[in-house]
């Protein structure tokens, strides 16, 4: 029994490659071979797929959009939420514990439940269909799973690191970033990490908040299904395409990356 | 640890408000107006106060969609919690192949949750997806655009594809957290290896098992993008959730008051499961 141990993961990870393979497998077919064969290789190899993403303008603007938006908002969940989340693993504060709390419920709460206002308030701001508009609409779960992760990274660090560096006679501020944010900064490059994969991943907000110029990769794709009939091998390769930012920076948060789904509590 | 008390701190925490508010309490605030008013179009609003809160409450459809929501993270959890305990349990605790399983597992949390809906549309389309080919080809009839039972069956399989992996992290940061010296206890007792999963394994499971089962009961229970790129909410409204129901109401028929009134029932569901996660969380971690 014990030798057989690892055909459960094994079968496991096969079944996650499955499908992943077969989008892989699709978007190197053309269309007629997609619908006229079956096979699980393609037979007339192809990048024509690929090439068209890389030189239609309405395809790769979606993924430079998506990228700019996802980058503003990690830049601005991760800084703010820095203080915020000292504050909350340092000190005790009036109604410390209620607010804590009711940053948890905007971790929680539906999209879609948000969708329409969130339209009618950028748009009042004339902010609709901005990078702006959508990486500040995502700091709604951003910020909140920043300062909770944050939080639990630094309430492992000893008070007494603050304390010692006061007595050596340096200044909050300075102390804060030249000494704190280094001790935490796998904390910070955890937190980072999950904004940008939970922006990266959101479509619901992102494209209610867009039309054309800061329209999302995902958005470009929802509208390829549904008008040019089917693409199949286009969409598989835009889809395809879209799996390697996560699959890239996944190996060097591997050993955290329990912590950060948990926000911070394991 | 000890913290002081210090009401400056607030100052720390102030851009955070900030931000959180203004993209929580002006979209509630306008939601709630909606919910009590009626138009007619051109911003002409009539008071109607719990009109559409009892529409809402007493129409079937809503009915249908909440069971149906309830129905699929019921059997979210009964698949992906056991199936993640059981994968963490046979994955090894050291070696190379730790971070080959750990960054291939995680694969699937960091794609675009329209991906997943439209991989699985193409893995599973009965005449072109490999999956509807070797369903068919097993003599077995399967169409998941037609075939209410294999719609959901599909949106399940899906799921657990997409999220069984968050159960296993979990659960396997807890199993390696177990020190040696527990294991070495049981097997002087000469314990079996069904008793050290009950009598050591479990129970040190138990806060992270917590913490992934109200994630997985919280994010199920606000899924739209991936059932509504895979089926539409179809056959029918068979696959129609919480989330795909008040985004077709609200966005589609623009009915204003009653996807407002849906929203706040919606939301007030999410915050008390919510607030039994906090505090069945806060609980863990004071022990």
């Amino acid at each position: 029994m014990k030798n057989q141990k690892w055909l459960v993961p094994t079968f496991y990870i096969v079944f996650l490659m499955l499908p992943i393979y077969w989008l892989l497998n699709m978007s190197f077919k053309t269309t007629n071979e997609i619908l006229g064969t079956f096979s699980m290789f393609p037979l007339e190899f192809t990048l024509d797929n690929y090439k068209k993403i890389f030189t239609d303008p309405t395809w790769y603007n979606g993924y430079l959009n998506s990228i700019t938006y996802v980058v503003i908002n990690t830049l601005i969940s991760v800084t703010v939420a820095l203080p915020a989340a000292y504050a909350f693993s340092r000190y005790r504060f009036l109604g410390d514990k209620h607010l804590f709390f009711w940053l948890l419920t905007n971790r929680m709460a539906p999209p879609a439940v948000f969708a329409l206002p969130f339209f009618q308030l950028y748009s009042a701001f004339e902010l609709f269909d901005t990078h702006i508009a959508v990486a500040l609409a995502h700091c709604l779960f951003n910020i909140p799973l920043a300062v909770w992760i944050l939080e639990g990274f630094m309430s492992g660090v000893p008070k007494e690191l603050d304390e010692t560096a006061y007595l050596d006679g340096y200044s909050f501020w300075r102390f804060f970033v030249r000494i704190f944010v280094p001790t935490i900064a796998a904390g910070i490059g955890v937190a980072a990490f999950f904004c940008f994969m939970y922006s990266w991943v959101e479509l619901l907000l992102a494209k209610t908040l867009t039309s054309v110029a800061a329209k999302p990769i995902a958005a470009t794709m929802t509208r390829t299904a549904s008008t040019a009939g089917y693409e199949l091998g286009l969409l598989a390769a835009a889809g395809t395409l879209t799996i390697i930012p996560g699959a890239v920076v996944i190996y060097f948060v591997r050993n955290y990356i329990a912590k950060g789904f948990a926000l911070g509590r394991v | 640890m000890h913290k002081t008390v210090n009401q400056k701190a607030w100052l720390f925490v102030v851009p955070v408000v900030g931000l959180v508010a203004f993209n929580a309490l002006i979209p509630l605030m306008t939601v709630v107006n909606y919910s009590v008013q009626e138009t007619f179009g051109d911003n002409v609003f009539f008071w109607e106060g719990v009109k559409w809160f009892e529409q809402v409450l007493n129409s079937d459809r809503f009915h249908d969609s909440f069971l149906r929501q309830l129905a699929f993270t019921g059997m979210i959890l009964v698949i992906e919690v056991p199936l993640g305990i059981v994968v963490a349990l046979s994955m090894p605790r050291k070696g190379p192949w730790v971070s080959v399983c750990l960054v291939l597992m995680a694969l699937p949390l960091l794609i675009p949750w329209n991906v997943v809906g439209a991989m699985w549309n193409i893995f599973a389309l009965p005449d072109t997806g490999l999956l509807g080919r070797m369903i068919n080809g097993l003599g077995i009839e399967y169409n998941f655009t037609q075939q209410p039972v294999a719609a959901w069956l599909t949106t399940v399989l899906m799921d657990v594809w997409h999220w069984t992996s968050l159960v296993v992290l979990l659960a396997y940061a807890g199993l390696c957290s177990i020190p040696d010296a527990y294991y070495q206890a049981a097997k002087i007792d000469g314990a079996s290896s069904w008793a050290v999963f009950w009598r050591i394994q479990l129970p040190k499971l138990k806060r992270v098992l917590t913490i992934a089962i109200l994630l997985r009961f919280m994010d199920s229970f606000m899924i739209y993008t991936e059932p509504f790129v895979l089926t539409g909410g179809g056959p029918g409204n068979t696959t129609t959730f919480l989330s795909i129901d008040l985004v077709k109401i609200a966005l589609g028929q623009f009915d204003l008051g009653p996807a407002a009134a849906m929203s706040l029932i919606y939301f007030l569901i999410v915050l008390l499961l919510c607030w039994v996660f906090y505090t069945l969380m806060m609980r863990g971690e004071e022990q």
